[in-house]
């Protein structure tokens, strides 16, 4: 029978299935963060048991960690403890952690595929629902809690129900100055923050086997904000050169034996998804979300809207709550939306090429005086990355903060938070109340929509820089 | 995990929709190492700003069964928005659709989460809303939510269910299975990626 790429995954890695039982699911790789773990490696040593793969384990600090002096010890001792608590527990039972001020630390889903440990064909979890972002190298990559992250340390595989399967096919010729941020908030704003529910989500189409990789993960990342389980992308030669060279990719023979193996990770001619969306690429503009869930967006030549204007009662409440939250007003247009601040970084749009697009646009130019940028590289390799390539110089001559690597403003469990009111522009993935500190408001955009309205203080698209005299 | 059978008390109405994790419990209530203890960040933002939040009247203050809208749990795979409903006195949410982690987590935490049709959710909505402390009774072995005279029946998965009923741990149930890991562990490729010995860049 014809399989969907994600099937063909899914059933290579069955360790046992059994009718009426969820299948038993074999995990290549955990990722483990400070957050999500301590309670897991607890309920380890409560019932007297060892981490059974602590080869296919890698942990990080990436939610907790200062983006300034970050080799001081951490001043918020609750957020000081939970890293020590990663510490100890990675030490105790020989997982690998690379702890701040190592060369391979950041944000989880930055430095799996930095080092090459994100692969083709993969099973990976971690206690992260953005785990999603892996799946933009054909693996099957998705968030747990933290009962599972106890079940993947003890065991190494995890009871799963088979995924359904959804298409989401781009087609077409991506506009200048729109880019994969702006495909999968438009993905979004269609099928709703439910609308992947119970699915694995397979991007597929000519405008997506033209991105790169950081593009792909882009996409793959906010699969969760649809609702998805995860989402991914087939690989192919792009996905390859990527790989190639880096530290846990194959090497000679091996490499040769991956990249067949890998070749053969396509879904089917023939193969049935439960659900099928299209995308014209050609069609997208800079999209900007105005409420407080990720599927609250708009073009940005579009308007705040009015909840009289939403048939579903429960729908209009939502609107009317949404907008009170931002302090906005139905038919404000969006590009009048002032911020406060402009984060560019997170595990959404944290990685190289993301920097480059906003030095781009920054370079040789002063962001707006009122505006404060907030430049958070997702991972110590992207910030010497930049650093080598003179981003650093650029963002900061534009008056922009150059930060250490983590996750910094995405959630603001360091000191990174917008105060009460406080508006932001931000790359990262959610919009939610209170995300960035309390009583902030997020519109989230793409590095260039974040980089132009750094540089007039509105939300402002590359394309209107010209007019706007910057 | 405590053991699911039965349970009965009144409920509180949450009628909103896409009520993500971070409103559940905010990301600052995540950096403490315990399983326990939560209950102070739950939906703290609209406890602290909103006088009139349902879970500040004092009409639910004791409820134990959430009825809330559409699209509950979405966002963060925080395990800690399901230690912290049920550290705040809650056994059962009910809604028409949950996102998919938080509905995996509160298995694994001994929460039930109970589907029913928007309709359904409404007519209990109405109900609990006109009188607060009608009784609402989830049976897991009859799968049904019983109040006022009325009885709706819901799906659960019979596995899922079995393993609510009886308190039983995953992890141990996966233990029974330890030959089939051995085996599937022996036939990998060896190739695939390990974590160990760290490399050279
Ligand atoms: S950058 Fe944001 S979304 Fe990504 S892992 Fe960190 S907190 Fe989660």
């Amino acid at each position: 029978m014809p399989k969907t790429l994600a099937e063909k995954v899914y059933d290579a890695h069955v360790v046992r299935s059994a009718a009426g039982e969820p299948d038993l699911l074999f995990i290549d790789l955990h990722l483990v963060h400070e957050v999500t773990s301590p309670q897991a490696f607890d309920g380890l040593r409560a019932a007297g048991r060892t981490v059974r793969r602590p080869d296919l384990t890698m942990a990080t600090e990436d939610h907790n960690v200062p983006t300034l002096d970050i080799l001081a010890p951490i001043a918020d001792p609750v957020s000081r403890a939970q890293v020590e608590a990663l510490r100890r527990n990675t030490a105790e039972f020989g997982i690998r952690l690379a702890p701040m001020g190592d060369r391979d630390q950041g944000i989880v889903h930055v430095i799996g595929p930095q080092l090459g440990l994100t692969q083709p064909g993969m099973t990976i979890v971690c206690g992260d629902s953005h785990t999603s972002t892996h799946g933009a190298f054909g693996a099957l990559a998705f968030g747990i809690g933290t009962s599972e992250v106890e079940h993947v340390l003890a065991t190494q595989t995890l009871p799963q129900y088979r995924p359904k399967q959804m298409a989401v096919t781009v087609d077409g010729e991506l506009p200048p100055g729109v880019s994969a941020k702006d495909i999968i908030l438009a993905v979004i704003a269609e099928i709703g923050t439910g609308g992947g529910q119970g699915h694995v989500i397979e991007y597929r189409g000519s405008a997506i086997e033209k991105l790169s990789m950081e593009a792909r993960m882009t996409i793959c990342n906010m699969s969760i904000e649809a609702g998805a389980k995860a989402g991914l992308i087939a690989p192919d030669q792009t996905t390859f050169d990527f790989l190639q060279g880096r530290p846990h990719a194959p090497q000679g023979a091996d490499w040769d034996a991956a990249v067949e193996y890998w070749k053969t990770l396509r879904t089917d001619e023939g193969a049935v998804f439960d659900r099928e969306v299209r995308i014209d690429a050609s069609t997208l503009t800079p999209f900007v979300t105005w409420g407080t869930n990720p599927g609250q967006g708009l073009p940005i030549s579009g308007s705040v809207p009015d909840p009289a204007q939403f048939a579903d009662e429960n729908d209009r409440r939502d609107v009317e709550a949404a907008l009170a939250y931002m302090g906005l007003t139905a038919g404000t247009p969006l590009r009048e939306i002032k911020v406060d601040t402009v984060f560019l970084g997170s595990c959404t749009n944290g990685r190289i090429e993301d920097l480059r697009v906003a030095a781009e646009l920054l370079r040789g130019k002063t962001i707006d005086p009122a505006t404060r940028m907030l430049v958070v590289p997702g991972s110590v390799a992207v910030k010497a990355q930049a650093e080598e390539e003179g981003l650093d110089q650029v963002f900061v001559a534009a008056g922009a903060e150059w930060r250490g690597a983590g996750c910094s403003m995405c959630l603001g469990m360091n000191p990174d938070q917008l105060k009460p009111g406080e508006r932001s522009a931000s790359t990262s993935n959610r919009n939610f109340q209170g995300r960035q500190g309390k009583g902030g408001r997020t519109h989230l955009v793409s590095p260039a929509v974040a980089a132009a309205t750094a540089l007039t203080g509105t939300l402002t698209a590359p394309a209107d820089l010209e007019n706007a005299g910057v | 995990m405590d053991a699911f059978t039965t349970h009965t008390g009144t409920a509180a109405p949450l009628r909103r929709t896409n009520v993500d994790t971070d409103q559940i419990i905010p990301a600052e209530y995540l950096k403490r190492i315990t399983r326990t203890g939560f209950e102070d960040g739950l939906f703290v933002a609209w406890r602290t700003n909103e006088p009139d939040f349902v879970l500040n009247k004092p009409e639910y203050a004791g409820a134990s069964v959430l009825v809330a809208g559409p699209d509950f749990g979405t966002g963060s795979s925080r395990e800690h928005a399901v230690w912290a409903l049920l550290d705040g006195g809650f056994r059962v949410v009910i809604s028409s659709r949950f996102a998919d982690i938080f509905r995996n987590n509160s298995t694994k935490a001994g929460l039930l989460t109970v589907l029913l049709p928007q309709a359904d959710v409404e007519a209990l909505w109405t109900a609990v809303e006109a009188d607060p402390t009608t009784e609402v009774t989830v049976d897991l072995q009859a799968k049904e939510v019983r109040y006022a005279g009325v009885t709706v029946p819901f799906d659960i998965d019979d596995y899922t269910r079995w393993r609510l009923l009886e308190g039983l741990d995953d992890v141990g149930l996966t233990e029974r299975h330890l030959a089939d890991i051995d085996a599937y562990e022996a036939a990998r490729q060896p190739w695939l990626p390990k974590a160990l010995p760290v490399l050279p860049a």
